[in-house]
């Protein structure tokens, strides 16, 4: 099962098994605790685990033999990009959630920087509906914090929260709210309904053209630096702001070693903030740049090695609190052009877990287990989003919201064969570990033999 | 022209020594005196490498014989025509050596060309490329230490150290004591790398 | 060498073995014909996103008096405002028959990406890439020091022991950048001096030393004194500017009358130019018997000569031989 089966764009499928089956038995698959079971799943839910399961296997249900697979709770992305509307050539959201699914996720929040702005209840329930449309993972439809991601005034927050998209996750994801009163009054706003503001902390001043981490490598290749002050500033400033007007506040991508200490700091003075790293950031540094390749563009940028290593200790120790990938699509003519003028960002869906796994489940020099990947990128994503049915625990009458992987397994990164639409990763050529065998959502098979299995008739 | 390495291949054959190379170039020098009337008007412009190592020595004689005691840049200098080469672009780039023109200039005067072997024809015709760039002379003569035939153009030597018939498979590797620690000239098997 | 992008890239052979070769192009051009045959037939363009008229006709008049054919592309505004692409000029201009690329860019690395992308396959000369690197004004600067002091022994030779003051805007200088690799490279050695706000978070990892002060850096005796243009305009707007004023910079980090005199008349004024006189040098630094600024611009030309030579006078990937 864990040979990679060949992914071609036009999303059509090989021929599984449980095609159009709603009934699934899993043989003997290792638990995030490290014990084995097996599980039936019955009617979108866990309905057994166990020898309960086991009495299923000769009723005709499709049975998976999950020897040596790990079953986590669906992978939660806090942080999409899925570009629609306004940018279908870059991804969409069916390319993007169908990617997602192979991704090993049941969720994915997307980010509002669309165009038009996710500013509105009409916009955020669009997208919610394209989502649900689509039927790969649970989209959950961010909304802009301030109108047109413009930073002057607040959007109609309470309106997108009580849309049919319910959102809880307001960001000007892209743009920093700079403003502090403004931000105040976003935090305080927000508690009416229960949501979060998700801070994007860059300071714009200490930014202006800026393309890549400032320090050693910026000052040699003569790029314009990003100072970690930027975005270490600006969650000094919110988690004090947070705890001022009693809100919860939800930091996005950090990653410098001091974004690490304050949010320790905050958290240690009891402050309600979340933070979340990205996989990019547990792996690369400012020294990728040194090509000038633009695949290695990034906001916030690589940094350096003793960064990388403070995110890596700080996810460890539950600092921060979840790994969310920064999914960024852009089509190639933004990515195959000068760095100066490129576009920031990576695509990460695909490749989210196994590097997690690289980077923090295979490291030495780190603490970090099964058990941990599923607090960080499933039961933690889904709280700070209030996704109440999702990162729910492996356990009988549960959401049947699972993934599969087979950490013993490794496979190249090809850009051409990743199912974005978009080739902008920056691990291309490189070789990861950790293949998603099998997505469950809500009961239906989305990914079997690790390929997407699409809904009869949508394909 | 021809630059050999110091060690001499067991399949090589010395054909002038070191006294044979002395006597040709002191006869060389007293035909050029000869021919030309006596040493005035005259400069003798060497091929680097071992042509401008040639051309100092036959000046050095040419100076004694004409009984001047000039010192030799007045008489002597070194032509680079490597830029001038037809062959550029057929091999990588190659390190130019300078080119030193005695102080009087070359306009109106004789210019007599030196080199260690007269092949092809190739260099020489480079060589007069090379030195209309830098004045016109009233004549231009060729002196080479050997020919050893096989000319690819309408040139020939006016003043030659000794004739050699070769196969053009074969090689003539020029020794000198200023670059090589040993004047000779020998004749080996090929190795496909000369011009 | 198959590509000049960076001062950073030559090693202390090939560097030498450039200067060398300028000063065999220089002599050269003392004669009265100056034109050389090896790049007959060849064409190299002058691809420049950036205005250098300077630059640009020292690099021309160095590709033709090497018999090139020479395209000069302007392509100023209409690459970074998203027109047309600098991969599609690239690949528009050797689909024209270029052999060579010569290009001045405002974005650093464009020269690089040009030369790995996989774009196009001809030799890149970097003529000057935003913040990043300027190598053969570097290379034009070494060959004049190394002319100027070492005289007759020029050949073969490096600058060890030199010591060789940079002063002004590191910050946005490619020729700061450029100047301390390629004098590091040849053994000289390097202090730059400049207000902080003008010297890059990680200057401390380049391979010379940092002052604050001119006057003392000057009194620990130089050979060579390289003032940098500031842009006068843009360093000191309020509200984030890099220093507090023009007048204030020139009494601190200038070249004046006093400042030439502690150098002592032996020291080189050098200057890539265009200079701003008043601000960070005065008339009387630029005018006197020990500058050497437009003896820098003469040696420009000879040394792209070289460069060009050196880069495009073979074929590429020809087996050596004797010759
Ligand atoms: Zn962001």
């Amino acid at each position: 099962m864990s040979a990679p089966a060949s992914k071609d764009r036009s999303g059509a499928s090989v021929a599984a098994p449980a095609r159009g089956t709603s009934e699934y038995l899993i043989l003997g698959a290792t638990l995030p605790d490290g014990s084995t079971t097996d599980l039936l799943l019955r009617d979108g839910v866990i309905a057994a685990t166990g020898a309960e399961a086991t009495s299923a296997r000769d009723s005709g249900v499709s049975t998976i033999d999950a020897t040596g697979l790990v079953v986590l709770p669906g992978l939660v992305d806090l942080h999409t990009h899925l570009r629609e509307p306004g940018r279908e050539d870059a991804e969409t959201v069916w390319s993007g959630t169908r990617a997602a699914a192979l991704g090993g996720f049941t969720c994915v929040h997307a980010m509002a920087n669309t165009q038009p702005v996710a500013d509105t209840a009409g916009v955020v329930e669009q997208v919610w509906r394209l989502g649900r449309d689509a039927g790969w993972v649970d989209v959950r439809p961010v909304g802009a914090v301030t109108v047109g991601l413009g930073g002057e005034r607040l959007a109609e927050l309470g309106a997108m929260a009580d849309s049919a998209a319910t959102v809880r996750v307001f960001s000007d994801d892209g743009v920093c709210v700079d403003d502090p009163v403004l931000m105040r009054r976003a935090l305080e706003y927000v508690k009416a309904f229960d949501g979060v503001i998700a801070q994007h902390a860059q300071e714009p001043r200490l930014t202006s053209g800026a393309v890549m981490n400032e320090g050693v490598v910026s000052a040699e290749l003569g790029l314009t630096g990003w100072p970690a002050v930027a975005e270490e500033s600006i969650i000094a400033r919110d988690v004090l702001l947070a705890e001022h007007v009693g809100s919860r506040v939800h930091i996005c991508h950090l990653s410098t070693a001091g974004s690490v200490d304050i949010v320790r700091w905050a958290k240690a003075r009891g402050i309600q903030v979340t933070a979340e790293v990205t996989p990019h950031h547990l792996l690369l540094t400012d020294e990728a740049v040194r090509g000038y390749d633009p695949q290695f563009k990034v906001n916030p940028p690589l940094r350096t090695a003793q960064d990388v290593l403070a995110v890596r200790q700080g996810l460890a120790d539950g600092t921060i609190d979840i790994v969310a990938t920064d999914h960024a699509p852009h089509p190639s003519e933004d990515k195959d052009c000068e760095f100066d003028v490129a576009a920031f960002g990576m695509t990460g869906l695909e490749t989210a877990l196994s590097v997690v796994i690289e980077s923090m489940v295979l490291a030495d020099d780190v603490e970090f287990g099964w058990e941990d990947v599923a607090r960080t990128m499933s039961s933690a994503p889904a709280a700070i989003g209030r996704v109440h049915d999702q990162g729910r625990p492996v356990a009988v009458g549960e959401p049947a919201h699972l993934t599969l992987v087979d950490p013993g397994s490794r496979w190249p990164v090809v850009p051409r064969e990743l199912l974005t639409a978009s080739d902008n990763t920056p691990f291309a050529g490189r070789e990861l570990p950790g293949r998603v065998v099998a997505t469950f959502y809500g009961g239906r098979a989305t990914v079997l033999d690790a390929t997407p299995i699409p809904i009869e008739g949508l394909a | 022209m021809t630059s050999g390495t110091p060690a001499r291949s067991a399949t090589e054959r010395v054909v002038l020594d070191s006294s044979d190379i002395a006597r040709a170039l002191t006869r060389i020098a007293h035909e050029i005196i000869e021919r030309n009337n006596g040493s005035a008007g005259l400069v003798l412009l060497g091929i680097p490498t071992r042509g401008a190592d040639l051309a100092r020595r036959l000046g050095e004689r040419v100076l004694q014989a004409d009984g001047r005691d000039d010192p030799a840049e007045t008489l002597v200098g070194t032509l680079d025509i490597t830029l001038h080469r037809d062959d550029l672009r057929r091999h990588p780039v190659r390190p130019i050596e300078p080119t030193t023109i005695p102080a009087s200039g070359i306009d109106d005067k004789v210019v007599v060309l030196v080199d260690d072997v007269l092949f092809s024809g190739r260099t020489v015709r480079a060589a007069l490329d090379a030195i209309s760039d830098v004045g016109r002379p009233r004549a231009i003569q060729l002196a080479v230490l050997v020919d050893r035939g096989h000319r690819e153009l309408p040139i020939r030597a006016d003043y030659v150290g000794k004739n050699l018939p070769t196969a053009a498979a074969e090689h003539v590797r020029v020794r000198l004591a200023e670059v090589d620690g040993v004047d000779e000239v020998a004749i080996g098997r090929s190795t496909g790398e000369e011009s | 060498m198959r590509h000049l992008l960076s001062a950073k890239d030559l090693s202390r052979e090939e560097a030498v073995a450039i200067l060398d070769t300028a000063a065999t192009m220089a002599a050269t051009q003392q004669r009265e014909i100056k034109k050389l045959p090896p790049l007959r037939g060849k064409t190299v363009v002058n691809l420049f996103f950036e205005d250098s008229t300077r630059t640009r006709i020292s690099f021309e008049a160095a590709a033709k008096r090497l018999s090139a054919d020479v395209i000069n592309f302007s392509a100023k505004g209409s690459s970074v405002s998203k027109g047309e692409s600098l991969k599609d000029t690239a690949q528009t201009l050797q689909a024209m028959g270029a052999d060579g690329v010569i290009i001045r860019h405002p974005a650093s690395g464009a020269p690089f990406r040009l030369a790995t992308s996989g774009w196009i396959d001809t030799p890149v000369i970097n003529a000057g890439d935003g913040k990043h690197q300027h190598p053969t004004q570097a290379l034009l600067d070494a060959y004049t020091m190394r002319r100027n002091l070492r005289g007759d022994d020029a050949i073969g030779s490096d600058l060890g022991g030199v010591r060789v003051l940079v002063v002004g805007d590191v910050l946005h200088s490619r020729v700061a950048r450029s100047n301390v690799d390629l004098l590091h490279t040849l053994g000289a050695t390097v202090t730059l001096v400049s207000p902080p706000t003008l010297l890059p978070v990680g200057v401390e990892r380049w391979p010379c030393a940092v002052s604050y002060d001119l006057d003392g850096a000057i009194a620990q005796g130089a050979d060579a004194i390289m003032m940098l243009r500031v842009q006068r305009e843009r360093m000191s707007a309020a509200g984030g500017g890099f220093f507090p004023s023009p007048q204030e910079y020139s009494r601190k980090f200038g070249l004046d009358r006093n400042r030439l005199a502690a150098l002592g008349p032996d020291a080189l004024v050098m200057h890539p130019g265009p200079m701003n006189r008043g601000l960070e040098i005065s008339a009387e630094a630029a005018d006197s018997a020990q500058a050497v600024i437009l003896e820098q611009v003469t040696n420009g030309v000879a040394v792209r000569m070289a460069v060009l030579y050196m880069l495009l006078g073979g074929s590429e990937g020809a087996t050596g031989g004797t010759a």
